[in-house]
């Protein structure tokens, strides 16, 4: 069958796993039923165990789910010591609901999957040698990919039921009060791991500071926490700030995000209390650098800040020019130590930020969303999944998500390298371009047609260099030439999820 | 036109390639390594073919690492390759380009 992206999916395994193709990006009022865990009663004593060991055998069974949540980033120490258990003691048909894999996880991914430890996995995304082993065809089911607003929807709707959430914490008393900002391995906002505490049967933490109770605040509740485990070290601090997140010099980057606040500050949405979200990719960045001297210049203020936050953002919160930092996630220890310090850094969790089946999330209240993208194609169909080799490398996040804001901004150079970044098809589709308005390259920038709004807005603009997205296509291929194209065997080893879980698109094992 | 000796030229920068020419008994014979191998390295090849051919190079081996070059940057770095293997650097045919 053929969905709204006019992507052909695969029926025996639509039919086989029950989905439904992709219609819209209009979510609608549909009335939906939630789940809610099951409980085993105690008064809270004993909570504290050494043994990992011993949690894991009084209460996982072969075809489980188990969770994780990925705010440590590159310098998770909980994964890794709890797989390393669970493949030691010859675990089978487990299905891994990760937040997202981080790229500490990958080799322990892929040893689970080798002996059958792992037979099944949903995550936001994954990278490096991870993703090419399932690009591969390394893993017989497909994954599943979810937006972190879609994480949150599955588990509220119980398509992910969550037997045991293994979450590492840097701080928890004995009875399970935790939170990310205290301890060495600070990260700030626990937003993901929430879920997982509110909605598994069995909630593990682990960690290696527990202080007197009651520990306050308290993220996670004592009333959601079935054991403490406490280990020698949760994380590796010089870690947690690394991997997407960088601070740019590169020219290109910088007139991209020069661009971006020129979009932003011409548009009807910049006016006193607009809201926004950036990325943690180079230019959008940058872009809040450049929106910092915009706001000091015509006096304006943010009302909040959304998402993923990185310390530029929370830089502006503390000079008074962002109200609110709703925070999700910490990209850096900056953001992490501000969250502790400043009340006005709000910690949600995911179904708050960005669940599309609730009563209002916070993407639905964004103005201005600013995203990158791996390709983009001339119908603004955004991946962020796969390279331009057709392997998985990257994360859908919370792209789909804040998608939704009154005015999406992609930024992406026009190339990278030899490989073209404006394309006349993506290889996969994650965000519809329906929900995309604008899309600025260093050449020049392209607005969704149905946007005619911006397109009079920005028309007088000097120095917006304003293209169809046809153009800038032809331009990049005019740089870099006409790739052949990608062979796919036609195994699917993935399938791409809408925020409502609807098929998107699906990724094939590529063809080596 | 023969090969005296190697000559290389390029680094392993992003958006460089780095062409190495050596001695072949017959035809040319290319070993690319490329990160976009699949989607343009028969067009990376046939741009080394056809810039040796133009300069007259018909027997070489040829080990090209490219990290993204375009068309325009192989050429160059294959001519120079080449110039510095038959050791005919001091007088450059700028016509192949």
């Amino acid at each position: 069958m053929e969905n709204k992206v006019g992507r052909i999916l695969p029926d025996d395994l639509m039919a086989k796993m029950n989905l439904k193709p992709y219609e819209s990006d209009e979510i609608g009022h549909p009335e939906v039923q939630r789940v809610a865990p099951k409980v085993r009663v105690t008064a809270g004593e004993n909570k504290v165990v050494s043994s990992l060991e011993e949690v894991i055998k009084n209460n996982l069974k072969d075809g489980m789910t188990i969770s994780f949540h990925h705010h440590f980033r590159n310098g998770d120490f909980a994964f890794n010591q709890v797989m390393d258990k669970i493949i030691e003691l010859g675990y089978h048909d487990l299905t891994l609901a990760p937040s997202s894999l981080t790229g500490v996880m990958n080799d322990k991914v892929i040893e689970a999957i080798k002996k059958g430890v792992i037979t099944n996995i949903t995550s936001s995304g994954m990278r490096g040698s991870l993703g090419d082993f399932v690009s591969h065809g390394g893993l017989k089911n497909p994954v599943i990919f979810r937006s972190h607003g879609n994480r949150a929807r599955s588990i509220e709707e119980g398509e992910i039921k969550i037997d045991i959430a293994f979450l590492g914490v840097p701080v928890s008393d004995p009875a399970g009060n935790a939170n990310g900002q205290d301890g060495d391995a600070v990260f700030g906002s626990l937003g993901y791991a929430l879920m997982d505490a509110k909605y598994a049967d069995k909630v593990v933490l682990l960690t290696d500071n527990i202080v007197d109770y009651p520990n306050t605040p308290a993220s996670i509740q004592q009333d959601q926490v079935d054991y403490v485990v406490k280990v020698d070290k949760i994380g590796d601090p010089d870690k947690i700030g690394s991997g997407a997140t960088r601070f740019t010099k590169d020219p290109k980057e910088l007139l991209i995000a020069q661009t971006v606040n020129k979009v932003i500050v011409n548009s009807p949405y910049f006016k006193q209390g607009f809201s926004f979200q950036t990325g943690s990719g180079g230019a959008a960045l940058a872009v809040t650098r450049y929106l910092r001297q915009s706001m000091l210049d015509a006096g304006i203020t943010a009302s909040f800040a959304l998402g993923g936050i990185t310390k530029p953002t929370t830089d502006l919160l503390a000079e008074g020019l962002v109200k609110k930092v709703m925070d999700v996630q910490d990209f850096d220890k900056g953001a992490a130590l501000s969250m502790a310090q400043n009340k006005d850094q709000q910690e949600i969790d995911a179904s708050w930020y960005a669940d599309p089946h609730n009563k209002g999330a916070v993407v639905n209240n964004l103005d201005v969303a600013i995203l990158s993208a791996l390709q983009i194609d001339t119908d603004f169909n955004v991946n962020v999944m796969t390279g331009s080799d057709g392997v998985i490398r990257g994360a859908i996040g919370g792209h789909q998500d804040a998608a939704k804001a009154k005015m999406t901004i992609i930024t992406a150079p026009l190339v990278r390298g030899r490989n073209a970044t404006i394309v006349p098809a993506v290889e996969t589709v994650v965000t519809p371009g329906s929900s995309i308005d604008v899309v600025v390259t260093e050449r020049g920038i392209a607005i969704n047609p149905k946007r005619q709004d911006l397109l009079d807005a920005f028309s007088h603009v000097p120095g917006l260099k304003i293209l169809p997205i046809a153009e800038l296509q032809k331009l990049a291929e005019k740089q870099v030439g006409k790739p052949k194209k990608l062979e796919y065997t036609d195994r699917t080893v993935a399938l791409i999820q809408y925020r409502d879980g609807t098929i998107i698109d699906t990724i094939k094992q590529v063809k080596d | 036109m023969e090969v005296k000796t190697t000559g290389v030229a390029g680094t392993l920068e992003s958006s460089d390639i780095q062409i190495t020419i050596s001695k072949n008994a017959s035809g040319i014979v290319i070993d690319l390594e490329s990160e976009v191998k699949k989607a343009y390295g028969d067009q990376i090849e046939s741009v080394i073919k056809d810039t040796l051919t133009k300069y007259g190079l018909a027997n070489c081996k040829v080990k090209a690492v490219d990290k993204g070059a375009l068309d325009c940057v192989i050429k160059a770095r294959t001519l120079a390759a080449a110039q510095r293997a038959t050791e005919t650097s001091d007088k450059p045919d700028l016509e192949v380009l």
